[in-house]
Parts: structure tokens; C-alpha cells; sequence
């Protein structure tokens, strides 16, 4: 363990950032800082591929560990991974480099800020899915507010002024509270590092309180019904690289938090607390599809339909059982690469007619084919279809609930039907149906650009829909480890 | 007299503030060589400070009335940096408004002598003396620019209000050396009879006139039409040093004197506390003009400072220590853009002023960008750290009320924060402003955003520089 290779995830953007912000933004090397950006990320992409390939599988201690003293007797700079974490890492090293490529027509000022904020980004990402000290957390999970902000305030559509306030305030006001209970945590067991918080344990006195402090802020960040009001608006003004980021790997964050702290932290408040986390989700699934089914706007649907899809991950997660973790995680894996994969599809028509609104398309199928292939695919696999990614997590989700509530189960299966019924109606009114706008015969089909980033998306959704594999092997054991460690302190308490 | 080297600091301000004052009646067009001068004066004397009292524990001189110690040292020395700062980056404001004048650095030195006096002052008569030294040399330089109605405005407001509290506070200490016996604070505390209620009146005085130079919610109201007033490199002075000093002596009193009656003025100082953060955070809001939002936001974070102080134990006045230290490197980098805000030989400084100056402006914009998350108190920005160990000494005494209260003024305060930055990076873009800065603000703009941009890598610096204090 020499190379501090976690380190290196989390610098490598900010390195490359760097280097564009010294470089200057002239017209003739857009091209130029774009490849910088893309270089970047790229390395960083396969560093992290690196980093599965030496992760060991059979342990779920944390692995890559690096602890620094940071500010002495106060907090240690720690990082590492273990199976939970580690494939967020890889889906942030993911999904940004194919955020830059996309970034072609829609980003059309500033492209050098733009990149800069990306990588940024990118950064503290990397640094909330590795941290294993509370209050580094805390600084990545809030330090992210800063270039989104930016993101969809400078490059968003219209409303973005409003959007990006409501954005930020609305995390910011989570957030604080997390904060005071992460003060609180150090003044009660003398510690914030998470490795020695899993042996120490929390009194179940103070378990509740800062249970509800930290689901204030995750419930924000997930988000969950009823704080669930910024991520429309957000979504819909933020450009498209932003919108993917956004879907992609930001509302992962909370839930990787509720798995990491709130499970691992708080057992017998999460025990107490799981028929309020059930409620809210099955509220939100159900609430929230029902929502989409009426929008009209292409980027607001696919909006709501995140927040109902993390409806089921939370659920996933409560039931804590090894299926319902499993199937969250892949859940949110699934959801991260076809809710960006979505968003690319909706900028892809976006740039070509300047409208997101449902009824300016219709009957594209014969103008744009390729398109509509892709197109399919996403759909089916947010809709859950067997053969897709997405089908493996919620169909694991809803076996482990169907073993803890029933009418839990039911709901949500329903929330399932009604999902179905949006993303098919979606894609009829786009691509199916009468060719009435003349505007859209002028279209032109994928470039090659945009083409390769909805493959790339498109590969892993269907290799991990055939074949889970890979992802639950990696998750197995840190889950299992997880549930065990719940068990014992719940029994021991009662 | 084997003591004098201790307080060479003041003796050698005191006579360079002399010097300086016959140089320019006698030499003609003097200005810019007194300018020089004080430069000087302020460095070396930072510099005397350093070498002589640093590192000393705690001595006690002149019939137990002026006290050194670590306290004191690091506060004139950060009284001193900031106060040289101010004089460095003023000139060209001045030369401006053609105010450049022999008094504006005498008057400058003069108040940081005052200061310098209550920072070390163990005794109700030596403080009051260095209180009113530096309150009539402000008085004047907030009128400096006495051609214009609102200078004149506001010093006549700061003079008429402040000698009100100079009352207040006057008649505190007569309250408490009637009951006590003795102007001494050692012999106060030892004096102290908590059961004597006319003692808590005069707590309650000296708080009240104190809470009033450091513009803490409910005597805040002179603030912001100072500050609005004023010439705006002596608004950059009102907002760092004298809150310096007046925090060191608020520490000084509550943790010396009025120790033992720590159950009294701990519900004065949480009620002062959470009124500056919510009242600054909100009434921030409507602002138009900088300075007046700038004088709200200041506070507002006085109201952080002074929870750390409401915590009643060292880690508190550390953290408070901290905030102030940080809040003024902030400030400092926020007043050098305002003070690179001129065209054509005219500053402004209207909220409205900023829009778009990313496009023509990105390295200054993106500097305030950074300023500012870190005065709302974002991470991985110094702002944090600040509120972060303010809040952590808080917690530490279970005052769960006055964090949470605290932590949701941040996100009010957040609002107006980011509605600057969405004046400056989203809105349309204006006709830019002068690029040919003197070195020195560009130099202190630079510095400061690189200190609060990487804060974060070497926090313990500041924390061992400051955990030397020790107080109770």
C-alpha cells in the first residue's frame, strides 16, 4: 500500500482543472481544452478500473486506506473503500468523462468554466463515496454545492436563477443539521472516524436525534416526498451535462449515505425509523409517477420519474436485508447510468429543435432511426424490463420487501405498473404516432459523438441486465458484513 | 524599570504618531513621505511585538494595570498587520477623492495605539483611556471625507451615539468600583459578590456599551449608515480592527472580572448571539448598496464570534479567536475588489454595479466568487473552518439551541450571499472597469483568496497559533 491511489481519484480532476484555468478560452482551442478535460477524466476513469481490479472481493474491511492527521487531535484525513463504495466511485469516473463529450452543442459559452466545474465536481464526488471520516464527508457533500450552483445557474435554461437558489438553499438547510450532528457525534464517543465509530457503537439515547439529523440531509439530497421540489426545477434548467451529473451521480450520494451512516451508525434508530422511511417512499413512487404521467415537459417526467426511482432504493436499503441493499445498489447503479442516458436522449432532440415539450415531437421514428433504437432501449430499461439493468434492482428490492410488508410490496409494485406507463407513453408520443410538425423533418440522426456516449451507457445497462455478476460479487460481502454488524447491535440492545 | 522593553510597542508608536504629527506641520506636501512612515511604523511595531511579548505567558505591570500576555500579543499583532493593510491599499481611494492627507495615517496610528491600550488593559481606568482614544480618532475619520454630506453624516451619527454608550459603559464601571472597591480587574474578581444586584447592573452596562462597539444586535443601528458613509477605506478599517480590539476585551472582562458571575452574562451574551446572526442574516437581504450589506454581514458574524465567547471556556475564546482572525482575511479580500470597482476616476459600489463582471473581470469575479462562499461559510473554503470550531465549542457545552439557530442564519445568510454571485455571473454584463491597479490591492486581493482558497490544507497552523491563549 504505497501509491495513495484513493488520493490520486480525488486530486486528478482538480489537477486538470488547474491546468484549464491557466489555459486561455479562445474560440480556436475549444477543441483543444475539451481534450484536456476528456484526458483527464479519462485517466481518472481508468485509474478506477484499476482500483476494482485490485480490490480485493473477499473482505468487506476497507481497503486502500490512507490516514493523515489533518488538523491534529480533531480530524484525520481517511480515505478508503470497501464493496459499497467502490462502485460509485466507478460509475462518477464513468459517467463525467462522458459528460465532457456530450457537452459539444449544448454548452455554447464559457466552455472552459464549464469543464473546470465538471472536473471540480468531479472531485468532490470521488471524495464523498471515499471518505471514511465524517467530517471529510461533510466537506465533499457540501463543497458539491458549489460548482452545481454554478453549473445551473451560468449554463441553465431560463428559469435557472430561481432553480439554482432553490437548489442550493434547499441542500444547504439539510445539510446543517447533518453538521450538528456530526459535532455532537465527536463530543459523544471522541471520534468522527467512521472505522472506529462501526466498533464503538452510539448509545441508543442519542441514536434517534442524530439519525433524524443525518436523514435531513439525505432526504433533501435523495430526495425523497415531500423535499423532493427542487429536483425538477433543477433538472429541467440545468444543462444537459449538469441534468446527468445531477441524476447520475448526485442524488446517489444520500443514498450511499443513508447505507454508509444511517445503517451503519444509527442500527436501532434505523429499526425505529424504517415505517417512516417505507411511508415516504411509497408516497413518493406512487405520488410522483402518478406526476410524471402528466407532464409535459421531456426533462421534467424523466425528473419525477428519479425521484420515484429512488423511492425504491430507499425502500431497498430499510428492509436490510442482503437482497434489498443488493438490489438498492444496483438499483442506483442502473438508475445512474439510464437516467443520464435519458437526459443525453432528451439534449440530443433538444439541440436540434430548442423544445422539450412532449407535444413538439411526434412521429420522428422514420427521420431519426438510430435515435430511436437507443431510445427504446433506455426506456425499457427505466421501465424495468427483464434483460435490463434496472429490472435486476428492483426485482431484488421488491423480493426483500415482499418478505418484510406486504402492502409495502404492493404498493410499490404498483408504483412499477404506473412507471411502466409513463416511459411508454413518453416514448409513443415522441417517436411513434403522426409526423405533424414539419419542423422535425429537417432533424438530423446521432453524430458520431453522441452515438458513441448513448453505446457506452447503453452496454452496461444490458451486460449488468444479463449478468449482475460482477456487481453483486463486489457488494457481497461489505452488505453482508453490514447486516450482520445490524443484526448484533439490535439484539444486543434489546 | 526593567520592564520597559515590554511595552516598547506602544512607547515607540506613540512617539512616531508624534514625530509624524511636527514633520507635517513644518514640511510642506508631506503626505506621501507620512504615508510611507506609518507604513513603516505599523510594520516595525508588529515586528517589536512579536520579538518582545510573544513569548511571554503573562506578566503584569504598572500596579497590575496593563497585562501582556499571549492574548494581547497575537491581537496587536493581528491589529497591527491589519491596520498596515488598510493604510497599504487606501492610497490610490484617496489620492481619488483628494483626501490624501498627513492626518489620515496619524489618526490611523493613533486608534491602533488606543487599541492597543484596551487589548492589554487589566484596569477600568486604563481601558476606558484607550477606549476613548481610539473612538475619537475614528469619529474623525469617518468624517474624513468632509466634502461629502454622507461622510459627514455618519461621523457626526458614530460620535453622538458612541459617547451615548460611552456613557453606558462609563457608568458600568463606576457601578462595579463602587461595589467592588478597586478599578483592578484581578481585585474585582476577587471582590465579585454575585448576590449584589446593583453589581449586575453594572455587568449589564459594560456589556451594553461594549456589545455597541463591536455593533453586536440590539446596539447595532449606528453600523450600517456608518459604514455606508464613511470613505470606503475606512469602511474597510471599522469592519476589521476595532472589532479586534473590542472582542480582545470583551474576553478580557467577561473571563477576568465577571468570571464568577458567568450564570448572568451567559444569558446576555446567547441573547446577543443569536439576535446579530438571525438580525444580520435577514435585514442582509434587502440591501442594495455593499457597504450597508457588508455592515450586515458584519453582524451577523460578530454574532458567530460572539458565541464562541458565550460558551465560557477556552476552547470557546480559541474558536472566537479563529473566527475573527479569518473573518477579517475575508473581509480584506472583499474590500479589495470593492476598492478595484472604479471607472473613470469613480467607485461604485451598488450591488447592481457587479452585474456580469465575470465576463470582463474573471479573475477578480472569480476571487469575490470564492470570498464569498467562504463568508457564507461553504466548504472546503476558510469561512467553514471558522464557523466549523465556533460551532464545535458550542456543541461541546450542549448549547444545541444557539448552533441550530446559528447553522440556519448560514443558510439565510447564504441567500444574499448567492444573489451577489448571481449578480456577478449570471446577469448581463456592464462596461468594465479600470484594470491599472496599484500593486499593493492587487497583491492583497491575491493573498487573501489564496489564504481562505487553501485554508484547508494546512488548518493547524492557525489553531496552534491560537491555542496558545489561555485565559481562565
Amino acid at each position: 500500500m504505497n501509491f495513495p491511489i484513493l488520493s490520486s481519484l480525488i486530486l486528478l480532476p482538480s489537477i486538470g482543472a488547474l491546468f484549464l484555468f491557466f489555459t486561455k478560452s479562445k474560440s480556436e482551442n475549444k477543441i483543444t481544452v475539451k481534450y484536456v478535460a476528456l484526458f483527464t477524466s479519462l485517466v481518472n476513469f481508468f485509474l478506477s478500473i484499476y482500483l476494482w481490479f485490485l480490490f480485493d472481493q473477499t473482505t468487506s474491511a476497507f481497503q486502500f486506506v490512507e490516514d493523515r492527521i489533518w488538523i491534529e487531535g480533531l480530524i484525520n484525513y481517511k480515505v478508503g473503500v470497501d464493496g459499497i463504495s467502490i462502485l460509485f466511485i466507478i460509475l462518477t469516473t464513468f459517467i463525467t468523462p462522458l459528460c465532457i463529450v456530450s457537452v459539444n452543442n449544448s454548452v455554447t459559452k464559457r466552455l472552459n468554466e464549464f469543464l473546470i466545474a465538471i472536473l471540480i465536481m468531479e472531485t468532490f464526488m470521488i471524495g464523498v463515496f471515499c471518505s471514511l471520516d465524517l467530517v471529510v464527508f461533510y466537506l465533499f457533500f457540501e463543497a458539491g454545492l458549489i460548482p452545481m450552483f454554478l453549473i445551473i445557474g451560468i449554463w441553465g435554461g431560463e428559469r435557472r436563477v430561481y432553480s439554482a437558489f432553490k437548489f442550493f438553499l434547499f441542500t444547504l438547510l439539510g445539510s446543517v443539521l447533518m453538521l450538528v450532528a456530526i459535532i455532537s457525534i465527536y463530543w459523544i464517543t471522541g471520534t468522527t472516524d467512521v472505522v472506529q465509530l462501526y466498533e464503538l457503537g452510539i448509545d441508543t439515547k442519542y441514536q434517534n436525534l442524530l439519525w433524524l439529523a443525518f436523514f435531513s440531509s439525505f432526504a433533501v439530497k435523495t430526495p425523497m416526498w415531500p423535499v423532493h421540489t427542487w429536483l425538477p426545477d433543477a433538472h429541467v434548467e440545468a444543462p444537459t451535462a449538469g441534468s446527468v451529473l445531477l441524476a447520475a451521480i448526485l442524488l446517489k450520494m444520500a443514498g450511499y449515505g443513508f447505507i454508509r451512516f444511517s445503517l451503519g451508525l444509527f442500527p436501532s434508530a434505523s429499526e425505529i425509523f424504517t415505517p417512516l422511511i417505507y411511508t415516504l417512499s411509497v408516497v413518493a413512487i406512487i405520488f410522483t409517477s402518478l406526476i410524471a404521467l402528466m407532464q409535459e415537459d421531456m426533462k421534467k417526467l424523466i425528473a419525477y420519474s428519479s425521484v420515484a426511482h429512488m423511492g425504491f432504493v430507499t425502500i431497498g436499503i430499510f428492509t436490510i436485508q442482503q437482497q434489498g441493499i443488493e438490489g438498492s445498489i444496483i438499483q442506483m447503479i442502473s438508475h445512474g447510468l439510464v437516467s443520464a442516458a435519458l437526459f443525453l436522449c432528451v439534449g440530443v432532440v433538444y439541440d436540434r429543435m430548442h423544445s422539450r415539450l412532449i407535444t413538439t415531437y411526434g412521429g420522428v421514428v422514420t427521420i431519426i432511426p438510430k435515435y430511436a433504437i437507443l431510445f427504446m432501449v433506455f426506456t425499457l430499461a427505466a421501465l424495468g424490463l427483464p434483460g435490463t439493468s434496472g429490472f435486476v434492482g428492483e426485482f431484488l428490492i421488491l423480493m426483500a420487501v415482499f418478505k418484510d410488508n406486504f402492502l409495502v410490496a404492493v404498493l410499490a409494485s404498483l408504483g412499477v405498473i404506473i412507471g411502466a406507463a409513463y416511459m411508454l407513453w413518453l416514448y409513443k408520443r415522441v417517436i411513434f404516432g403522426k409526423l405533424i410538425n414539419s419542423e422535425l423533418k429537417k432533424m438530423i440522426d446521432l453524430n458520431k459523438s453522441e452515438a458513441f456516449t448513448l453505446i457506452c451507457l447503453a452496454i452496461p445497462t444490458l451486460y449488468f441486465g444479463f449478468y449482475p455478476e460482477p456487481l453483486i460479487n463486489t457488494i457481497e460481502v461489505s452488505i453482508n458484513d453490514l447486516i450482520d454488524t445490524y443484526n448484533f447491535s439490535v439484539a444486543s440492545k434489546q | 524599570m526593567n520592564n520597559i522593553e515590554l511595552i516598547l510597542p506602544e512607547i515607540f508608536i506613540s512617539l512616531s504618531i508624534m514625530f509624524l504629527l511636527i514633520l507635517g506641520v513644518f514640511k510642506k506636501n508631506s503626505s506621501k513621505i507620512i504615508h510611507n512612515i506609518s507604513l513603516l511604523v505599523l510594520l516595525i511595531t508588529a515586528v517589536i511585538t512579536f520579538n518582545e511579548t510573544l513569548s511571554i505567558k503573562q506578566i503584569i505591570l504598572f500596579n497590575d494595570s496593563f497585562v501582556i500576555d499571549y492574548l494581547s500579543s497575537f491581537m496587536k499583532i493581528i491589529t497591527l498587520i491589519a491596520a498596515f493593510v488598510v493604510l497599504l491599499i487606501s492610497s490610490n481611494y484617496l489620492r481619488t477623492f483628494k483626501i490624501f492627507k498627513i492626518e489620515y495615517p496619524i489618526l490611523i496610528l493613533s486608534s491602533v495605539l488606543g487599541m492597543m491600550v484596551m487589548i492589554s488593559s487589566n484596569d477600568l481606568i486604563v481601558f476606558y483611556m484607550g477606549l476613548e482614544l481610539q473612538s475619537l480618532a475614528l469619529y474623525v475619520l469617518a468624517t474624513f471625507n468632509r466634502d461629502q454630506l454622507k461622510s459627514s453624516e455618519a461621523g457626526l451619527k458614530y460620535f453622538v451615539l458612541s459617547a451615548l454608550s460611552s456613557g453606558l459603559l462609563l457608568y458600568g464601571c463606576s457601578l462595579t468600583y463602587g461595589f467592588t472597591g478597586s478599578t483592578n480587574f484581578n481585585v474585582i474578581a476577587t471582590q465579585f459578590d454575585a448576590n449584589e444586584y446593583a453589581l449586575t447592573f453594572g455587568i449589564v452596562f459594560i456589556l451594553v456599551g461594549l456589545a455597541f462597539k463591536i455593533s453586536a444586535v440590539p446596539f447595532h443601528m449606528w453600523a450600517p449608515d456608518v459604514y455606508e458613509g464613511s470613505p470606503t477605506s475606512v469602511t474597510l478599517f471599522f469592519t476589521m480592527v476595532p472589532k479586534i480590539a473590542a472582542l480582545t476585551v470583551f474576553i478580557r472582562f467577561l473571563y477576568v472580572p465577571f468570571l464568577n458571575l458567568i450564570d448572568q452574562w451567559q444569558m446576555i451574551l446567547v441573547f446577543l448571539s443569536i439576535a446579530s446572526m438571525l438580525f444580520g442574516a435577514i435585514a442582509a437581504i434587502g440591501q442594495k448598496n455593499l457597504k450597508r450589506l457588508i455592515a450586515y454581514s458584519s453582524i451577523s458574524h460578530i454574532g458567530y464570534a460572539l458565541a464562541g465567547l458565550a460558551t465560557g471556556s477556552n476552547d470557546g475564546i480559541q474558536s472566537s479567536v479563529i473566527y475573527i482572525t479569518i473573518y477579517i482575511i475575508m473581509n480584506l479580500g472583499f474590500f479589495s475588489c470593492l476598492l478595484m470597482m472604479k471607472r473613470n476616476n469613480i467607485y461604485y459600489e451598488e450591488i447592481d454595479d457587479l452585474s456580469g463582471l465575470s465576463k470582463n473581470h474573471p479573475l477578480l469575479s472569480i476571487s469575490l466568487l470564492l470570498i464569498l462562499f467562504s463568508l457564507a461559510g461553504i466548504p472546503p473554503l476558510a469561512g467553514f473552518f471558522a464557523k466549523f470550531y465556533i460551532f464545535k465549542s458550542v456543541i461541546e457545552q450542549s448549547m444545541y439551541f444557539l448552533a441550530i439557530v446559528g447553522l440556519l442564519s448560514t443558510v439565510i445568510a447564504a441567500f444574499y450571499y448567492l444573489r451577489i454571485i448571481k449578480i456577478m455571473y449570471f446577469d448581463e454584463e456592464k462596461d468594465g472597469y479600470d484594470k491599472d491597479h496599484s500593486l499593493w490591492l492587487k497583491l492583497s486581493l491575491t493573498v487573501s483568496t489564496v489564504l481562505i482558497l487553501m485554508y484547508f490544507i494546512f488548518p493547524s497552523q492557525l489553531i496552534d497559533a491560537v491555542s496558545k491563549i489561555n485565559i481562565i
